[in-house]
């Protein structure tokens, strides 16, 4: 029988190895997923992986790299502060629907004029602010009431779906629309757009502010209190207090944070790749970015690392879906394996397996 | 707007319908969470019920072969979560929520072939001449076996906990886990138990939704039932009969705004829909104020892992 | 009733081994019918695993048992409840949200209905003198109490052998006497009774044999009531201990003063504090005595900061500070170090080094306008490390990694490192060995002798004893009036401590 020893202290080879255990262990089963769909393994882990990256289409595939992994990053660094400090928001799809609504909003309010100083960085704010808001409903109802976080902020992103839905229909409709749902196309209104800054690289503002959260979680997580006292948190809220972290103040930081750039992420989409306000603007970037934040282990690089990784599961998903017929559906599913194993493997980190007869009980 | 329009009696019958799938799943919850475990997996187990139901009962004809097609389902997708938290000692958190992810993949994927189907009818129980008396008929007596079922299931979990052997041993692993194996309960089997029972009220939960209450299959068809089966758990205080009455007052606020849309309300059919989301939360909040009560009934144990160390 | 030659319990060569430590070698001695057998040992011993064993909580490596002359190797505790063995737990093995019956029925093999076993509960708790309501939660009751629930459950299942361990730690004088007198009661009806103790002269007054292990070994036996105490510590820790010395020192101006402190507990079973006032001056060790769970863990974060009071409530040097959180009372000089090491004084999966940031930032300047000097914490850890004696590879380690002994060491040390004017601490030598307790308790008696102001929550009265200048004890969340602790008597000392709880209170149907 197998049974697991506590390591004295986690070990830091396990901690690096066992996402890339993970990635190797959801090929293999998700291989087998594609082999029962009646689809070649082998070819479409190397639609997925392989050709976007290096093959006949890259150039065409490795901009729009950037554009998915931007958001997903953007929004995984904000959550990961959260998840260290055991506080979590699974919630960023609704605050990523309303720093694109807010956002959107702002620009629109501009049309047409002309002044991409002004309403570029306040269409910026506006979509940061949004998405805070939106996470200090959570936060709020906690800090005062003690009311669960996880819930809160789950329940909020139907209600944001609707309120998006009522604003594509209603508030932000394009007037020269002819009466179809969706607002006017913010990338074609030059001082509302969030363009590609080098073309064909995929870089936009939005790659941009991902790089500076990375940045910004690192700094904050090696070198500054707050991050200290988030980790203390995560590892003992006991002791945490005894440091003398104040457990309110950190949930409306960790909340604000997440809340705020997720918000970013969703004014860079509507304003860049997604054009405009539609009903069905979401595609789960907001859920997605949980994974991504546990396959990078909650730590900024390794987010950023895997942010790429599954922005190229989306993207790989699509080529696969187009030449070799996969159902979209069993990327998600993917996905979601690629979470079951990393959590499976993290055991590693701090057990070690013995071999051998068993205890009692 | 026309209120009289609305019949009172149907209303309420049709509100039992729109409760029994979040009631199924907040029961099953019930008993994992009183087992000290947190699966917040409970969406991704509704919807992989409600394809599995849906699929099966497709496929037999068997709308009855369909609910046990989908318990299993929710039950094997509940065992996923079991060894992994249990043996692997996972983030409860965390893999609830893959749970969630994964269910809707692979329910996306297992419901490809049975988009625009008809599911066959689950055909409601004859109660003879007392399905005809006027309001009480309406209400008590023209159900389908499921409603009866998740009614009687209500009766069970309570009886269960409150008074057999098997329930205070699972209240005991709750409270505390680390007691309850010095005493020489296999904490491990019976949390791994409690789940499976979550995991296939669950599904059960999800096949009423796309067998009887919609009745079609679409993807994500569950549409936060899991999450609100969650709240309505810490709405009851973890107790059974709570349970039912927060599902019975969530069924109540859908039917009634699906009813106020058909009346043509003058308030915009989104911020009707997004109701029962938001009254949701207000009774959460309304439940957590009150902390003593909120601290009594939550077993104390919740979403710790337990790992016999020696 | 008693047989004397042939024995009850026989462990011969018992050995259990875990990755890096053994736990028990070749652990070979006998019980006799009604005989009450004392195990002997330090902490970290094998005592625990060694009971464990006998409860089937654990498999021994080798060796074998043998119970009422046939072989005995249960595989579960209900084996071993089956076969006549019950225990009393240090930690009780009990549920606060279930009640007295209930907590009851979940330690019986065939428990009968629980209206049934509720009467069974009065009669054998009257029986004993053990009155106990089975219908109250046990989260409301005292640790007294609750440990009548664990002996009641034992009792009903009539064990031919009694396992308890450390029983008395959660015991005032008076109440230890009455348990006394029921496991006399017992023994002298033919039960035979493991008795777990590090309490020797308890041991000199309760039991028949005794058993000494060392280093998972047994280094002895022998028979209490003829060998001194001072002799049984030898054998126990190996070697002579030094008492911690002091000089005497004039007590100086008033260091901290608490001033009617009254509040609510934060956990539903926790304790409040009612109307608690006392006052430390400087060069003063003042000792807080009491049983477990009468409000001492409120007492210190209402000290430290954790929890925050009216700003009068607490005065350090004749400065409000009640208002203050952790980290500006320790920059004012008031310290603390929790009784819990792992959870509470140091998180279990950080290294030393984060450790001692924990809460070293403020008075040895570790940061910089928010920023971390990772530099000069991994210093301070350093210095901890060196000057208090820690076994450790290096400040890198995890906290979880050091022995109990030597976190305590590091978390002491890390607390009087940083020169505090008044020092909190509770329970400081809970679980640690004799010789890093001794080590421990001089730290204390040097940082009072420097001149600062030291107060230690303790439930080992004879610590409280061999250090207090005064000493005051907390009861339901009251504490008495403090007196000087020359002098005291364990009688005056047991009353200030709320004497036999609930005795009278709860003859209930």
């Amino acid at each position: 029988m197998i049974h697991l020893v506590k390591r004295p202290q986690p070990s830091r080879a396990w901690s690096y190895a066992t996402p890339v255990l993970a990635v190797l262990m959801t090929m293999v089963a998700g291989g087998a997923m594609f082999a029962a769909l009646g689809k070649d393994p082998v070819e479409v882990i190397r639609t997925i992986f392989w050709d976007p990256l290096f093959g006949e289409f890259a150039f065409y595939f490795r901009g729009q790299l950037l554009v998915k992994a931007a958001p997903l990053i953007l929004i995984a660094v904000g959550l990961s502060l959260g998840f260290k400090a055991g506080i979590w928001n699974i919630g960023a799809e609704g605050q990523y629907i309303l720093g694109a609504i807010c956002g959107a909003a702002v620009g629109l309010a501009f049309y047409p004029m002309e002044a991409r100083w002004l309403i570029f960085p306040l269409m910026i704010i506006a979509g940061a602010l949004g998405g805070w808001a939106w996470a200090m409903i959570p936060a709020i109802l906690k800090t005062r009431f003690n009311t669960n976080e996880i819930l809160v902020s789950l329940l909020l992103v139907y209600v944001a779906e609707q309120l998006l839905a009522k604003m594509a229909l209603g508030a932000l409709r394009n007037p020269d629309g002819a009466g179809f749902p969706g607002s006017r196309n913010l990338s074609q209104y030059a001082s509302a757009s969030n363009p590609e800054l080098i073309a064909g690289s995929g870089m936009h503002w939005g790659v941009v502010a991902a790089l500076i959260a990375v940045i910004f979680g690192y700094v904050l997580f090696a070198r500054h209190m707050w991050g200290f006292q988030i980790r203390l948190t995560g590892e003992s809220p006991r002791a945490a207090r005894f440091g003398g972290v104040k457990p309110t103040r950190l949930v409306i930081f960790c909340l604000g944070v997440s809340g705020a750039l997720a918000g970013l992420a969703g004014l860079f989409e509507v304003a860049g790749p997604a054009g405009q306000i539609s009903i069905d603007f979401n595609v789960g970037y907001g859920f997605t970015a949980i994974i991504v934040a546990f396959l990078g282990r909650l730590h900024p690089v390794g987010i950023l690392l895997a942010g790429l990784l599954m922005a190229l599961t989306y993207i790989g998903g699509e080529a696969a879906a187009s030449n070799l017929g996969l159902p979209s559906a069993a990327i998600q599913a993917f996905q979601g394996m690629l979470l079951f194993f990393l959590l499976a493997v993290d055991v590693l980190t701090n057990y070690s397996l013995r071999f051998g007869k068993g205890e009692v009980a | 707007m026309d209120l009289s329009a609305i019949n009172w009696a149907v209303l309420v019958a049709s509100l039992m319908v729109a409760a029994t799938p979040i009631l199924l799943a907040a029961l099953g919850e019930l008993v994992v969470e009183k087992a000290g475990v947190l699966n917040l997996g409970v969406e991704g187990m509704m919807i992989l019920g409600a394809i599995c139901g849906f699929a099966v009962a497709v496929e037999t004809g068997s709308p009855l072969v369909g609910f046990f097609g989908a318990a299993a389902g929710g039950a094997l997708l509940a065992l996923v979560f079991a060894v992994l938290t249990q043996v692997l000692l996972s983030n409860q958190v965390a893999t609830g929520l893959a749970l969630t992810l994964f269910g809707l993949g692979i329910s996306a994927l297992l419901g490809q072939g049975y988009v625009g189907i008809k599911p066959p009818k689950t055909e409601k129980l004859d109660f003879g001449p007392l399905s005809d008396l006027p309001v009480v008929g309406t209400i008590l007596f023209n159900h389908d076996y499921m409603i009866y079922f998740s009614l009687a299931l209500v009766a069970a979990v309570w009886w269960f906990l409150r008074y057999s052997r098997g329930g205070l041993i699972l209240r005991a692993v709750g409270e505390n886990h680390e007691a309850a194996h010095a005493l020489g309960y296999k904490v491990v089997v019976i949390r791994f138990a409690a789940i499976a029972f979550g995991g296939a009220c669950a599904g059960l939960g999800g096949a009423y939704l796309s067998l009887v209450r919609v009745p079609q299959w679409t993807e994500g068809m569950t549409a936060g039932a899991g999450w609100i089966a969650l709240a309505i758990v810490v709405f009851a205080s973890w107790r059974a009969f709570g349970v039912l009455l927060g599902a019975y007052l969530f069924g109540g606020v859908t039917v009634l705004q699906l009813n106020l849309q058909a009346a043509g309300v003058a308030v915009p059919v989104e911020y009707l829909s997004m109701s029962p989301y938001l009254i949701t939360i207000l009774v959460l909040v309304i439940m957590s104020a009150d902390r003593s009560r909120a601290a009594l009934g939550a077993p104390a144990s919740l979403g710790r892992s337990f790992h016999a160390s020696n | 009733m008693s047989d004397a030659r042939a024995p009850l319990l026989k462990l011969k060569g018992l050995t259990k081994a875990y990755p890096g430590v053994i736990a028990n070698s070749d652990v070979s001695f006998e019980i006799g019918a009604g005989e009450v057998h004392a195990l002997l040992g330090e902490n970290g011993a094998g005592k625990s695993t060694l009971v464990k064993m006998i409860y089937g909580l654990v498999r021994p490596d080798s060796g074998s048992m043998a119970f009422r002359g046939s072989r005995y190797e249960p595989a579960t505790p209900h084996a071993a409840r089956n076969a006549g063995v019950a225990m009393v737990f240090q930690h009780f093995s009990l549920f606060n949200a279930l009640d007295v019956a209930e907590n009851i029925a979940l330690g019986m093999e065939n428990p009968p209905k629980q209206r049934a076993l509720a009467a069974r509960i009065t009669e054998v708790s009257e029986a004993y003198g053990l009155p106990l309501d089975p219908s109250r939660l046990v989260g409301d009751l005292s640790a007294g109490e609750r440990q009548r629930v664990e002996i009641i459950r034992c009792l009903l299942q009539d064990p031919k052998l009694l396992i308890m361990d450390e029983p008395t730690s959660v015991l005032t004088p008076q109440e230890v006497e009455i348990l006394f007198k029921t496991l006399r009661q017992l023994s002298a009806e033919g039960t035979a009774i493991l008795y777990i103790s590090h309490k020797l002269e308890e041991i000199r007054s309760l039991c028949d044999a005794a058993t000494i292990l060392r280093l998972g070994k047994v280094v002895g036996e022998c028979d209490p009531k003829a060998t001194t105490a001072r002799d049984m510590a030898e054998m126990m820790v190996g070697q002579t201990l030094h008492v911690p010395s002091r000089e005497t020192t004039k007590p100086g101006d008033v260091a901290l003063k608490v001033n009617d402190l009254t509040l609510q507990s934060a956990s539903p079973f926790g304790t409040s504090l009612k109307n608690v006032s006392f006052e430390v001056r400087k060069g003063e060790v003042f000792g807080i005595g009491g049983v477990a769970g009468n409000g001492q863990d409120e007492l210190l974060a209402a000290l430290s900061g954790e929890v925050e009071t009216g700003a009068g409530a607490v005065q350090l040097k004749g400065q409000s500070v009640g208002h203050l959180g952790p980290n500006e009372r320790r920059a004012e000089g008031l310290l603390a170090a929790p009784e819990e090491r792992l959870g509470h004084a140091a998180a279990p999966d950080m290294n030393l080094t984060e450790n001692a940031m924990l809460t070293g930032h403020v008075r040895e300047n570790l940061t910089n306008r928010g920023f971390l000097n990772w530099r000069a914490a991994k210093g301070f850890a350093e210095k901890v490390i060196a000057d208090f004696d820690v076994r450790t590879p290096g400040p890198g380690n995890a906290a979880r990694s050091l022995s109990g002994g030597n976190l305590q060491k590091f978390v002491i040390g890390r607390e009087i490192l940083q020169r505090p004017d008044v020092l909190v601490v509770n329970q400081p030598t809970w679980g640690v060995d004799a010789s890093a307790a001794a080590d421990i308790r001089q730290a204390l008696l040097d940082l009072a002798a420097n001149g600062a102001a030291v107060i230690c929550i303790s439930q080992d009265l004879d610590e409280l004893m061999e250090i207090s200048d005064n000493f005051a004890a907390l009861n339901e969340g009251r504490l008495s009036k403090p007196r000087p602790a020359a002098g005291l008597t364990v009688d005056e000392i047991g009353l200030m401590m709320g004497g036999a709880h609930d005795m009278e209170a709860a003859h209930v149907a």
